[in-house]
């Protein structure tokens, strides 16, 4: 949706929850589904009263307190032992983390 | 009343000052605590994990230290540290079953700090799963209750630090603030919940909810332990590249006996007669005491205020999808096995997350998804410039704001089984957490709920301008002196009835 003015999409067919959950990497149950659709549809309800402020000419915020890039110089400091990290790996394999397959064969 | 109880029953202040001059040690108060702990904490339930064993050799060194001539502003002082903050070799879980079996390898900053300035940690307190509720109801691994009455809740999501405080299972706790969840646990605990402004204390080690709102603080019987605690913890750490980088004002030696020269805001559209005669009777009675303490009251108003929780639905789930989104399977926590490793984040996050989490990681998806970005988080951003600038015009007139800390006393389980009526306990504490600024909950009367039995206390919130901690615990300090509310009943605990001196 283009950013022109500020208009919401209808908000019971447009919220679609196996979408956003499979963006989110979350498995749902159709129980779920049902259930966190009409939630969800019910919070944005109440989101949606923020479309009575006009925010036209207001900057977004960034952070509320005064703050400032923070840099330092790129070196080596002190650091978590890779055997501490992988101890609690749930599957490893020498000095890495192991996963399911990541790219189908063939 | 036997040594024992009269050491778990002693502020964090007493205690330190008994170890420092050798009236008590730490071994002993320690020793006491978990007793206590061991005795109440089936009830009560505030403790996911007690470290018997760490703390007795926190303690030891504790008492090697001062025997070694060091002064340690908060020695032998028993903690309760929130499950969402690191302490090396402890189980840190968030309340969640994705990390049931997390075992931290560092210790995080704050509670980093507080084991420097003396204090011992005694356990990790139960929580709404990664500080998502307002109850604790939330927890994936245990029910903690109100030690007020145990059929209510202790408020959340620090509740269990809260109930541990109000229990006599610790003389402190560390709590987080991210939408109002150490200030309403406070409050429905009769204790002192104190949120500093943000990036004040250091979250490196706090595992992550919403980072730019998220906030460390302590949970206290009094004002003064409290201000103890964040003096000890506060201060800039190159480590959490957002504490901020300033000096910080000691606050415990800025306690005051009045409130004399101070201009006090009451938010009249904060109408209390709204939550009914009780309630409002107890607000209009804490208003009168800040004027009976020397404060002028004024009118203020927050016009964008009551749009601050439609704001923090969207901009809170915005960031705990992108911060939870860590929780994979990959590295630690929990693992479900699936084909392929898109099955394998699926089916892990699916098992390891509650409810509540899920609902939220799903919104603040959506809310950050292609096309919905500019209309809903970045609209919420700008509402959130909006809410701050209500507070710089409020503060421009006055020094500090009241009003209360929630809109109930501690309600019973399963009271709010709507989602959004449990988001609207947090009705009073999220513009202030919107704005950064640092605020409390400080006990300010008792009611009796409606079907209940036992009166329930109810807490007033009190808020400065950024950074001006010294100056709202001060305050706070001489309300709390004066009215002594916290004092008027005791918890209920069968097993070790406890009696305020």
């Amino acid at each position: 949706m283009p950013a022109i003015g500020w208009s919401i999409p209808t908000l019971s067919d447009t919220i679609n929850v196996r979408y956003v959950a499979k963006l989110a990497r979350i498995a749902l149950t159709d129980e779920e589904v049902d259930k966190f659709g009409a939630q969800l549809s019910d919070l944005l309800g109440h989101v949606n009263a923020l479309a009575e402020l006009d925010t036209n000419s207001v900057a977004a915020t960034a952070q509320v307190v005064e703050s400032r890039n923070v840099e330092r110089a790129d070196t080596v400091g002190p650091c978590l032992e890779r055997e501490v990290v992988l101890e609690q790996a749930p599957q490893r394999q020498g000095t890495f983390f192991r996963v399911p397959r990541i790219i189908a064969e063939e | 009343m036997s040594v024992a109880r009269e050491t778990i029953e002693l502020s964090a202040s007493a205690i330190a000052g008994a170890v420092t001059t050798g009236e008590l040690s730490a071994a002993e108060v320690i020793e006491a605590s978990l007793a206590h702990v061991d005795a109440v904490d089936s009830e009560v339930g505030a403790y996911l994990t007690v470290l018997h064993e760490s703390a007795r050799k926190h303690a030891a060194r504790v008492d090697q230290r001062v025997r070694g001539g060091e002064f340690l502003p908060l020695a032998g002082v028993p903690l309760a540290v929130k499950d969402n903050m690191c302490l090396t070799g402890t189980r840190t879980t968030c309340g969640s079953k994705i990390l049931n079996n997390w075992v931290a390898p560092y210790t995080a900053t704050a509670v980093a700090r507080l084991i420097e300035a003396g204090c011992v940690p005694i356990g990790k307190a139960n929580m709404d799963e990664f500080a998502m509720g307002s109850s604790c109801e939330n927890s994936a691994l245990g029910v903690t209750r109100n030690p007020y009455d145990l059929s209510r809740v202790p408020g959340g999501s620090s509740g269990g630090s809260a109930a541990a405080v109000a229990a006599y299972e610790a003389a402190a706790g560390l709590g987080s603030d991210t939408g109002g969840s150490i200030r309403e646990p406070g409050a429905f605990c009769n204790v002192i919940g104190f949120k500093p402004t943000y990036g004040r204390v250091s979250r490196y080690g706090l595992i992550a909810f919403a980072s730019s709102l998220d906030q460390i603080g302590p949970l206290t019987r009094t004002v003064e332990d409290a201000a103890r605690i964040y003096d000890a913890m506060a201060g800039h750490d190159p480590m959490d590249a957002t504490s901020i980088d300033r000096p910080v004002e000691p606050t415990v030696s800025g306690m005051r006996a009045d409130l004399d020269g101070l201009k006090i805001g009451i938010v009249r559209q904060f109408d209390t007669r709204e939550l009914g005669d009780d309630i409002d009777e107890v607000y209009d009675r804490a208003y009168h005491d800040l004027e009976a303490l020397g404060a002028e009251l004024y009118d203020v108003t927050l016009p964008t205020a009551d749009y601050g929780l439609a704001t923090y639905y969207l901009i809170a789930p915005a960031e705990c999808s992108s911060n939870l989104a860590r929780f994979d399977g990959v590295r630690y926590g929990l693992r479900v096995d699936g084909d392929d490793v898109q099955a394998m984040y699926e089916k892990t996050r699916a098992a390891g997350f509650g409810p509540e989490v899920k609902r939220r990681i799903l919104i603040g998806t959506y809310a950050l998804s292609s096309g919905y970005y500019d209309a809903y988080y970045v609209r919420a951003q700008k509402a959130r410039t909006l809410i701050a600038r209500d507070f710089d015009k409020a503060f421009a007139e006055v020094d500090l704001i009241a009003c209360p800390a929630a809109s109930s006393p501690a309600f019973q389980f399963n009271a709010k089984s709507d989602p959004y009526s449990m988001y609207l306990m947090d009705y009073y504490t999220i513009p202030m957490s919107l704005a950064g600024l640092p605020a409390l909950s400080v006990p300010c009367g008792w009611v009796t709920p409606a079907g209940g039995s036992v009166p329930m206390p109810m807490g007033l919130q009190l808020c400065a301008p950024l950074f001006s901690e010294r100056l709202l615990l001060g305050a706070a300090h001489a309300y709390e002196r004066s009215t002594n509310h916290a004092s008027k009943y005791s918890p209920k605990l069968d097993e070790v009835p406890i009696n305020h001196g």
